[in-house]
């Protein structure tokens, strides 16, 4: 028998130039071999190669922030599912959501794109229960927590402008009692405070059709441009600062001194 | 007690009044900021709920409480609204991780008396491959969690009611869940403060929770005892101002936003006595027997007066006498932010009290300048 044969598939496979050109370490046995699987990865370096031992330990960090992470491309993707079969207009958005259910096979992408968007609101809240009982804001670690907290405020966002796209009753109405705050915006809105100061003689700047509120659903009530307005928010333009504010976030936390724990 | 009977007591004891008082009242026992409490903390027992028994009894109490809604004709509208299912999913996830964390806490915190170093120190040379160690644990994390997610989304569908109508308001309508604590904090502020302001102070509180917490102990390991005032403010805030309002908000609020039981009947008829007053009115109607003065500043002049009093001259006369130790310790920069931010957080419950005990509507009435607090 030659050297050869004695070859499992496994460890042809691994001396391949295929292989060797996509995964050039090997598959991780070694110790350095299996740092190496993470450092050279673009995906896997987030991680540190090596951690001390309460770090990886689930009853110490329960895994929120990386759940978290994951629901939000879980999101991604069953959103992007979504948009090939919504659109986003008064007349069909409503059938759109209807047929999701009926016509398209494997119904279920709605569903599984509703619960995991109520679960991410969940699991960033937990995630931030277990920074603040861990004390891990503190020094050096303060700037951090304030980014954790913008992305906890923009995956209520998130969901929000979500909630009205069905453009069903449960949707409009959510978004009008949410909206309607809007409207007493100190200074910004026109039944707020102080907006009344804000006149040139007689001419109001901030009233009902100029307003916070206005901005924000792109008229006087939720209407057609609301639902436009909200899509792109909800598709585009939120998951964008979501990003770059998790790109901060994780590498903060490396730069910070890796994930805490006691000295 | 039959099942009726406990109900019945169930639906009294959920009205805000009196369940916030409970819980108001047991907090500081629960998370003992001082000596003094810790003290009662431990001689009731109360610090058993931090053991695996007490872990236990509220997961049965939680499960209980769902099972008796469950067979209820009336909490069951309310219970098996799919919507409302995350709101099952954050009764029982909150207690059972704040239990998880206490429980370490005050595992750790005997071991930090007898001189240990806590539970998750290990020798920092000692350290773990992140392949496989870590990788592996967060890939079964991410299988475990779509396939709940799967089973979730096969067994219940998502909601969608009749489409879209401008000219039908329901009633009751509901924010979605995640802020129905706002919501209910309009029933005791302007929108102005409930909707804007107060997000904006929760919003900028959180972040300046490392800028002003100078206690050092405590990083990167479960304890209470190094940091009981923090973890008592902070539970605080999260659970009964936040979480116990979306709870009140969801099961509690009915038609035209009145208080039911969870077993009681959405009478959409339901009448409550309107009979609120404002100060100026106590004031000037009610002491001095006379109309409102004209002038408004005059009008709202002891509300003015009252507001300036607490957010203004409160947190001086504090730094001068009670808290002068704090005030030496944190300085002036963090002292006052502290105290701007703790004192906008008590004025939730401070203006819930004025309404439930005085009926008290406004402190300042200017509804001409949109001016209401």
């Amino acid at each position: 028998m030659s050297d050869k044969n004695d070859k499992s598939l496994l460890e042809k496979m691994e001396e391949s130039q295929v292989w060797k050109s996509i995964i050039r370490s090997g598959i991780p046995r070694t110790r350095r071999q299996r740092m190496h699987a993470i450092l050279g990865s673009v995906f896997l370096h987030l991680h540190p190669a090596r951690l001390p031992k309460h770090a990886v330990k689930v009853g110490y960090t329960w895994c929120m922030g990386g759940l978290s992470f994951f629901l939000f491309v879980n999101l991604t993707i069953t959103g992007i599912l979504l948009m090939f079969y919504y659109r986003p207009t008064v007349e069909y958005a409503f059938t759109d959501i209807i047929d999701l259910s009926e016509q398209v096979p494997l119904g279920i992408m709605r569903e599984l794109h509703r619960w995991a968007a109520h679960s991410m609101v969940l699991i960033v809240w937990l995630h931030m229960v277990r920074v603040f009982m861990t004390g891990s804001y503190k020094p050096p670690r303060e700037f951090n927590w304030g980014i954790g907290v913008i992305l906890m405020v923009l995956t209520m966002l998130l969901s929000f402008t979500g909630y009205l796209l069905p453009w069903d009753q449960l949707a409009i109405w959510a978004v009008t009692v949410g909206s309607n705050m809007a409207r007493a915006t100190p200074f910004l809105g026109n039944e707020g405070p102080g907006a009344a100061l804000l006149a040139i003689g007689d001419i109001n700047l901030v009233h009902v059709g100029s307003d916070v509120r206005f901005a924000l659903l792109g008229g006087r009530f939720v209407g057609e441009a609301t639902l436009l307005r909200f899509y792109v928010l909800h598709c585009i333009a939120i998951p964008f600062v979501a990003m770059i504010f998790m790109a901060v976030h994780f590498w903060r936390i490396r730069k910070d001194g890796g994930i805490s724990g006691p000295l | 007690m039959n099942i009726t009977a406990l109900k019945s007591l169930i639906d009294a004891l959920s009205a805000p009044t009196i369940s916030f008082t409970i819980l108001t009242v047991i907090f500081p026992f629960i998370f003992p900021p001082s000596d003094w409490f810790e003290k009662i903390h431990r001689k009731s027992g109360l610090w058993r709920i931090w053991t695996k028994l007490g872990g236990v009894i509220g997961m049965i109490l939680i499960t209980a409480f769902f099972v008796i809604g469950y067979f209820d004709p009336y909490f069951n509208k309310t219970l098996t609204k799919a919507d409302n299912f995350p709101i099952v999913l954050m009764i029982y996830s909150m207690w059972f991780y704040i239990w998880l964390g206490m429980f370490k806490a005050y595992r750790n915190d005997i071991r930090l008396d007898q001189g240990l170093k806590p539970n998750e120190y290990n020798d920092p040379d000692d350290k773990v491959l992140v392949w496989p160690d870590l990788v592996y644990i967060e890939f079964i994390a991410l299988i475990l969690f779509q396939v709940f997610l799967i089973v979730w989304s096969i067994i219940v569908a998502a909601p969608i009611e009749e489409p879209a109508n401008p000219a039908a308001t329901p009633n009751p309508s509901k924010a979605p869940w995640y802020f129905l604590g706002l919501q209910e904090m309009l029933v005791y502020y302007d929108p102005w403060i409930a909707g804007v302001l107060l997000p904006t102070f929760i919003i900028v509180g959180l972040m300046a929770i490392p800028y002003v917490d100078i206690n050092k102990k405590g990083d990167g390991y479960y304890s209470f005892r190094e940091r009981r005032v923090g973890m008592f403010i902070f539970m605080y805030g999260w659970v009964v101002l936040w979480l116990f309002l979306i709870i009140i908000g969801t099961f509690f609020r009915g038609p035209n936003w009145n208080f039911f039981g969870p077993f009681e009947y959405w009478d959409i008829h339901k009448v409550e006595a309107l009979t609120n007053v404002n100060l100026s009115e106590i004031l000037w109607v009610k002491w001095f027997n006379q109309g409102l003065p004209s002038n408004i500043l005059i009008r709202e002049g002891l509300g003015f007066v009252i507001t300036g009093l607490y957010l203004f001259v409160l947190p001086v006369v504090l730094a001068k006498t009670y808290l002068k130790d704090m005030y030496a310790a944190y300085g002036p920069t963090r002292f006052v932010t502290i105290m701007m931010l703790g004192l906008v957080m008590l004025a939730l419950p401070i203006k819930m009290y004025l309404r439930w005990v005085f009926n008290l509507q406004y402190i300042i009435a200017i509804p001409e300048w949109f001016f209401n607090i």
